[in-house]
């Protein structure tokens, strides 16, 4: 009952634009039925395009949140812990925080080529704030009473930060890679549509110029359908590793 | 009176200071010093805003000695140290491990081989009556259990000395009651020497064999006292005309403090 509610705003979208394209309130042109879409996505399929180009942005997707991740985490931390670290480090965060990242794409463009590599640095770009500033937000209000406690059982300073810092600050830290996820499929898009010869961005783009639009809409259904599900796996998967909030 | 090589904590003109925001200097300990003998049960009691809770946060070393020295028997206190086991108010269980976790965190880092920290693990959470919570997150017990499995986690890597921070302040009356006398009964089986900060007059005189009554602003150390009651089982000692005298003895002193850091100072 709750699942046909949750997806019961969806079907009414699609039911929708069912309706609008059978009745020609818009060009078929323009706004293709959704058979037509499906069909053109068999098609992308069968031809392979579709999954090499999903497999390349993928890649750059998870690479930029990967290391994102792996260099934010513990630089969220060590800030919470040690004053130098954090002045050092709060004016270069409060001076990319507000930049638009999707701005930096040509830039990125000029100094990194037109490959993965420039893709892979912006999306990194992006996910590292909301990673180091829930990881920073998540250890600052620790409980200092478990870091004591850690030290009165024989913890060294180092040993807490792993032990006790790091899974005490994991609620915030999960919902900052979240919004990173977020970010990283917008820039892997964003970054393809500019200049690219491969990815799931490309291939909207590329589509969308030659006017090909069914194969154009499958393409985006496509990459929603992804986000959706990665999205939901991610919940899941938090959800198991905070098992210990839930009372 | 008291013999001094028996001494577990010896404190000695310890002062400490705070400054506020806005640059205002606050007083939390002004010249204390105490020896606390060892298997002693030593409480500190005051109102609030004595200090006695900083005083035991110098003793664990979890805050750094501004003045004066304090010293166990393990030598000068610096930092924390593992003869020196504490157990906070908000009980401060590693809330992303089980019962069982919390308790192995402190045997692993005192190395115990893997068999017998197991079996060190299962003997304290038998100690503290948790047994069938072993693998039960904090989230999921009541407050006297999450006390008890704090108490065990502290007990179990064997520390020579117990620094309460008002352990039962967070719990309901009845198992506020029920832990004071497993407390009593595991200090008397177990033998340790335990520093026990309360504001509740009731309790200390209850627990302790003597009471620092530190009195406010700026926190300093008022009466020593001699409890020297029979122990019994605490509805006995409840019932004896002694306690109550007692009792009521140690509030008058308690209230008079209070009353006067209230009114401010003169």
């Amino acid at each position: 009952m709750n699942t046909i509610l949750r997806y019961s705003p969806l079907l009414l979208l699609l039911l929708a634009w069912e309706a609008i394209t059978r009745f020609g309130l818009v060009s078929r042109q323009v706004l293709p039925d959704l058979a037509t879409i499906g069909g053109a996505w068999l098609q992308l399929i069968a031809g392979g395009e579709l999954a090499w180009h999903l497999a390349m942005s993928m890649a750059r997707a998870f690479g930029g949140l990967a290391l994102a991740i792996l260099i934010g985490v513990p630089a969220g931390l060590i800030m919470a812990v040690s004053k130098p670290f954090r002045l050092a480090l709060n004016p270069l965060v409060q001076m990319i925080y507000p930049i638009p990242k999707s701005a930096l794409v040509p830039l990125m463009m000029i100094w990194l080529g037109l490959g993965s590599s420039s893709k892979v640095v912006l999306i990194f770009i992006g996910c590292l704030l909301p990673v180091i500033v829930s990881a920073y937000n998540g250890a600052k209000s620790v409980n200092p009473f478990l870091l004591w406690s850690a030290a009165s059982l024989g913890a060294s300073r180092r040993e807490s930060l792993v032990e006790v810092l790091l899974p005490a600050a994991m609620p915030s830290v999960l919902t900052g890679i979240r919004t990173a996820l977020g970010f990283a499929f917008i820039l892997m898009v964003t970054s393809e549509f500019v200049i690219a010869k491969d990815g799931i961005g490309y291939l909207i783009a590329f589509l969308g110029d030659g006017g090909v639009y069914p194969s154009m809409f499958a393409a985006i259904f496509t990459v929603a359908a992804i986000g959706f599900f990665v999205d939901r796996a991610y919940s899941m998967l938090s959800g198991r590793l905070l098992r210990w909030t839930v009372t | 009176m008291r013999d001094a090589s028996r001494s577990a904590i010896s404190i000695e003109n310890v002062q400490h200071s705070y400054v506020l925001r806005g640059g205002k200097e606050i007083i939390a300990l002004q010249n204390i010093s105490l020896d606390i003998q060892a298997e002693e049960f030593h409480a500190l009691l005051g109102p609030s805003g004595c200090g006695k809770s900083t005083l035991l946060y110098l003793i664990g070393g979890f805050i750094p000695l501004q003045e004066g020295s304090i010293r166990t028997r393990s030598g000068e206190v610096t930092g924390p140290g593992l003869e020196r086991g504490i157990v906070f108010q908000n009980f401060a269980l590693f809330p992303w491990m089980t019962v069982k976790q919390n308790i192995l965190y402190g045997l692993r880092k005192a190395n115990f081989p893997r068999k017998e920290a197991e079996d060190r693990a299962r003997e304290f959470i038998q100690l503290v009556h948790l047994t069938g919570f072993e693998d039960a997150f904090p989230s999921q017990l009541s407050g006297g259990m999450q006390q008890r499995a704090a108490i065990a986690r502290t007990l179990a890597v064997d520390p020579e000395i117990l620094l309460m921070d008002e352990p039962f302040g967070a719990l309901d009356a009845q198992t506020r009651r029920i832990m004071q006398e497993e407390l009593r009964a595991i200090q008397q089986r177990t033998k340790k020497t335990v520093v026990f900060v309360t504001h509740d007059v009731q309790e200390a005189v209850l627990l302790a064999d003597r009471i620092t009554i530190m009195s406010p602003r700026p926190g300093r150390i008022s009466h020593l006292i001699e409890v020297g009651l029979e122990r019994q089982s605490v509805e006995d000692m409840l019932a004896q005309p002694e306690f109550t005298a007692k009792s009521e003895h140690i509030w008058r002193l308690v209230k008079d403090m209070a009353e006067s850091a209230m009114r401010g100072p003169a």
